[in-house]
């Protein structure tokens, strides 16, 4: 029979992200993340009688950015519409969004994929749309509550193309979003805190045959739940057409805890959101001239970054990508270098992407709240160039500078780890040990020359690791051979 | 010692700043006519305290000087405004008992002008209807009604019309979406202005389409209207649908009488017109010839279409507009385990049957596979009809036609027959559509001994040469406005 290698996925990701701006979309109101419930909430928001939106031109400006940061078309005029349904955190009974007219046409971005191949993944479009308030159910078990705090924050919709074939993709597509969606500011794009938000769109078919029926899934809201939701979909899909049976169009919703989607509801029960151009708006014109002063100032994309990454300080591509998936990474790596034009770049990105990086997960912090700031590890890594410490006690150093934040050069200080340059100084060290251990020395000499590396034990061990390991080999050779 | 059941509010302002009589005075004596008059059902609640102390604050003010220009002038406000810490219910049973905690944008402007609310004023639920009977605090009633007969004052600003015709205000303010200023006017003998749409702010009046709604004044002459328009209009950057304008001086330019060129629409002569009405036509063109106008016959090719076009728009953007009364967060609600039936309880018993309709109406023509057929079709027409227009206006400077179809009805006459009350809309809907400015002015009595008001309207933003063409017929006409 068939085997999962003779089918495709063809999947398309509808993405939510919450707009970086200090006031609402169309109220004024603030956007503080973790208020009190219904603290930061406007007459607007609330839907009182009489109350009318006005757009809030920055959040406006910060889509034309996202627009321009995903070689994105910008239309020059768009439409508000209604989007009506009732829901009790649904204040006006409708959500302002854009239907037939959004801000943002066509666009693209590319992905880096493990293979070390690049996939061009288009995108559909993307519009500005208000976010709606919050159900809270299991407060009370007879009671629902509604915190109002978030209704009414600007949200982007950025809808891909079905260009996405896999998990990986799918995740690297969002990856890479997020990493354009952080360097030019738009949105902070946080899954935890729900500002950046996925929705599936997924089919299957054999190669070469038509398209499948597709379903959509909600809530997958990590890069880890993509994967999953879309493994275990694209094998659900599969075994229901292999055993004959057809594919529903519906929604589904993924199951974090178990891995799994579930229906949600199927296509007769969508809703009709009967949309209609918002009267209390009139259409969104954007000239070129607006356009154009935004382009002057939109900050570095990750791409450029990177181009110029492996140009300037000839990095591999891999290790270019691992520094501009984060704008804070690359900041620290350019940190390090302008602060010292003759660090070797390598070597700094190995630090980053080696010690840093794995100190930072195990304490779960983010290179923005280091212990060890940019300078820091800069200095360190002089301090090996100069040979003040060895590479070996120079981890050691750093895992203290991780957990004390004090300077590498204090901590050096401090312990008495420089490094013994001085020949003199090794090569009394060595006579003593030697004279010391004149049964090893014999065995040494008749042949057993695995116990070099014990004689460099222990001279380490008297030094506390502080000698210089190409002088002591160096000496011990020499003595060794008389 | 002074009428001041017959004052106007030019002759009001006189004898205030004159000092001739105290705004506390005025004011006393409005509340004890609203109070005796209440079988005209023109206010569903009267501000007594606050108004009383408000007067006494004006009289301070006019004593130094310091007089606002609508010192100390007691008026009616639709009950559509929102009005702070004062019931606001929109003639809902949804909104019975709702007091906002903000002030409307236009109401704000007559407060800070001086002004002083008097009561807020019964209309149409929602502002749907043409007779007040929708109400549901009742209807109010014509003032010019018999003792054996009762006749509607119009709608939706029915009360706002009767409180001005009874003698019970000094003058009012309304909204129009399909003609709820112009029409009550004309049946009850007041002159109601609906501004060019944008040149007053909605913010804070309760909506019912958007796209049509206007805030005007209703007075007892076109003067008046001008002072009040003053006052009312101007930009709001809290609605952004409304103009950008420089500050108006609509009153002052009423003063410079315009030579006119004026339209008549060939279409509105139907034959259905009663031959009444078509005889005040002609007395209303005469008037203008005497005052050196030319008369210009005009096409406007899509009139017929207006009314369902009107009806099509209004309704979806009031379903939608609506859709927030749903008992989650104010208003009334009737609690059930399940949401979906407090949904359904609260709006089934908190709206009255002409809203229901609207809204169904309304969903209707927006839902999947209507959509095109009706709501898209609608706005090309309006498109059409709004276009009608602009090639009116190239030849003309205002058109003069009939506000509505007849003077006003008895009671209960048309209630249950929807299509027969949306007829009375013919003349004002197509105005809306297209956002003009259009006044209703009183040109003299039926053979009913009732009112009747005709209509003139203006391009975008022209309010000055309707207003002047307005006080042609106000002149001419010298309606009188006594009753019987």
């Amino acid at each position: 029979m068939n085997n999962l290698n003779d089918w495709e996925t063809i999947i398309g990701l509808e993405i939510h992200a919450q707009i970086v701006s200090k006031s609402k979309l169309f109220s004024g109101a603030s956007t503080d993340f973790g208020s009190e419930p219904n603290t930061q909430v406007s007459l607007v928001d609330a839907a009182m009688p009489g109350m009318l939106p006005v757009i809030n031109k920055y959040c406006v400006e910060q889509v034309i950015k996202t627009g321009l940061g995903l070689n994105a078309q910008i239309n020059k005029r768009s439409v508000f519409d209604r989007k009506n349904y009732f829901y009790p955190d649904l204040p006006q009974g409708y959500q302002i969004s854009q239907f037939t007219q959004p801000i943002v046409g066509k666009g693209s971005i590319e992905i880096d994929l493990k293979d070390g191949s690049s996939k061009e993944i288009g995108i559909t479009r993307l519009h500005l749309e208000q976010d709606a308030g919050k159900s809270v159910h299991d407060l009370e078990p007879n009671k629902s509550y509604i915190d109002l705090n978030r209704s009414g924050i600007a949200l982007m919709e950025i809808v891909s193309e079905p260009d996405i074939r896999s998990a990986e993709e799918a995740q690297e597509y969002v990856k890479k979003l997020r990493s354009i969606l952080r360097y030019i500011g738009t949105c902070d794009g946080n899954m935890e805190e729900g500002s950046l938000r996925c929705d599936v769109n997924i089919s299957v078919r054999k190669k070469g045959e038509e398209l499948g029926t597709r379903c959509e899934i909600k809530n997958v809201n990590s890069i880890k739940s993509i994967g999953q939701a879309i493994d275990y979909e694209f094998k659900r899909q599969i075994e229901i057409i292999k055993s004959g049976g057809r594919i529903d169009q519906e929604t589904r919703l993924f199951d974090e805890k178990k891995g799994e989607t579930r229906s949600m509801r199927s296509k007769e029960e969508a809703h009709d959101y009967r949309y209609f151009p918002d009267p209390d708006l009139p259409p969104l014109d954007i000239n070129d001239d607006w356009t154009n002063e935004i382009k002057k100032n939109l900050p570095e994309l990750p791409d450029v970054k990177k181009a110029k990454l492996i140009n300037q300080h000839k990095i591999s591509s891999y290790d270019a990508s691992i520094l501009v998936s984060d704008k804070n990474n690359a900041e620290f790596f350019d940190k390090i270098i302008d602060g010292n034009k003759k660090r070797n770049p390598k070597n700094i990105v190995n630090w980053i992407i080696g010690d840093l990086f794995s100190l930072l997960n195990k304490n779960n912090l983010k290179i923005k709240n280091s212990p060890v700031k940019a300078e820091d590890l800069g200095e360190l890594i002089d301090l090996i160039e100069d040979s003040t410490i060895s590479r070996k006690i120079a981890k050691n150093v750093f895992e203290e500078m991780f957990k004390t934040k004090k300077k590498a050069r204090d901590i050096i200080e401090k312990k008495g780890l420089k490094q013994i340059t001085n020949t003199d100084e090794i090569e009394s060290i060595i006579e003593k040990i030697l004279a010391n251990n004149k049964d090893k020395v014999e065995q040494y000499k008749s042949g057993k020359e695995k116990l070099f590396g014990y004689f460099v034990g222990q001279v380490m061990q008297e030094t506390k690791g502080t000698a210089n390991p190409g002088i002591v080999n160096e000496i011990l050779k020499k003595k060794l051979a008389n | 010692m002074t009428d001041l059941k017959n004052i106007n509010l030019e002759k009001c302002l006189e004898l205030l700043k004159g000092k001739k009589i105290s705004s506390k005075e005025l004011v006393s004596f409005y509340l004890k006519e609203a109070e005796s008059n209440k079988k005209l059902n023109a206010y569903i609640s009267l501000n007594s305290e606050n108004a009383i102390k408000s007067a006494e604050e004006s009289d301070k003010r006019i004593a130094k000087n310091q007089a606002r220009p609508l010192e100390g002038v007691p008026l009616a406000i639709k009950d559509l405004f929102c009005t702070k810490d004062i019931l606001t219910t929109a003639a809902s049973k949804m909104l019975k008992n709702f007091k906002p905690t903000y002030e409307s944008t236009v109401t704000k402007k007559l407060w800070d002008a001086g002004a002083i609310l008097l009561g807020k004023t019964n209309l149409d639920e929602f502002a749907m209807g043409s007779s007040n009977e929708t109400s549901f605090f009742g209807a109010s009633i014509n003032p010019w009604s018999k003792d054996n007969k009762q006749y509607v004052p119009g709608g939706s600003s029915g009360g706002s019309a009767s409180a001005v015709s009874g003698n019970i205000t000094i003058a009012a303010i309304g909204t129009d979406t399909g003609g709820s200023i112009r029409q009550p006017a004309s049946y009850c003998g007041i002159v109601g202005l609906k501004p060019t749409y944008g040149r007053c702010s909605r913010w804070g009046i309760v909506s019912f389409a958007s796209s049509l709604d206007q805030a005007g004044p209703m007075t007892k002459t076109v003067n008046d209207s001008a002072l009040m328009l003053d006052v009312m209009a101007g930009h709001d950057k809290k609605d952004s649908t409304s103009a950008d304008l420089e500050k108006t001086n609509f009153y002052k330019n009423l003063k410079n009488s315009k030579k006119l060129k004026i339209g008549i629409p060939k279409q509105y002569k139907n034959d259905q017109l009663s031959k009444e009405i078509v005889k005040f036509w002609e007395l209303g063109i005469e008037f203008f010839k005497k005052n050196n106008c030319e008369i210009v016959e005009i096409d406007l090719p899509h009139t017929e279409y207006a009314l369902a076009t009107y009806y099509i728009i209004s309704s979806a953007e009031a379903s939608s507009n609506l859709a927030r009364y749903d008992g989650i967060r104010y208003g009334l609600r009737k609690n059930s385990e399940d949401i979906n039936d407090l949904y359904e309880q609260t709006r089934s018993d908190g709206f009255g049957d002409e809203v229901k309709r609207r809204i169904m109406i309304g969903t209707y023509v927006l839902s999947a596979g209507y959509y095109d057929a009706y709501y898209l079709k609608a706005q090309k027409v309006r498109s059409k009809i709004i276009n009608d227009f602009n090639q009116a206006f190239e030849k003309v400077d205002v058109i003069f036609t009939p506000t509505a179809p007849s003077d006003a009805f008895e009671q209960g006459s048309k209630i249950d027959d929807p299509i027969q009350m949306y007829l009375n809309d013919v003349f004002t809907v197509p105005v809306s559509l297209a956002g003009l400015p259009a006044i209703s002015v009183p040109i003299g009595l039926s053979s009913n001994n009732l009112p009747l008001g005709f209509q003139i309207i203006g391009k975008r933003f022209d309010e000055d040469s309707v207003l002047s063409a307005a006080k042609i017929i106000e002149e001419s006409a010298n309606f009188k406005k006594e009753k019987n």
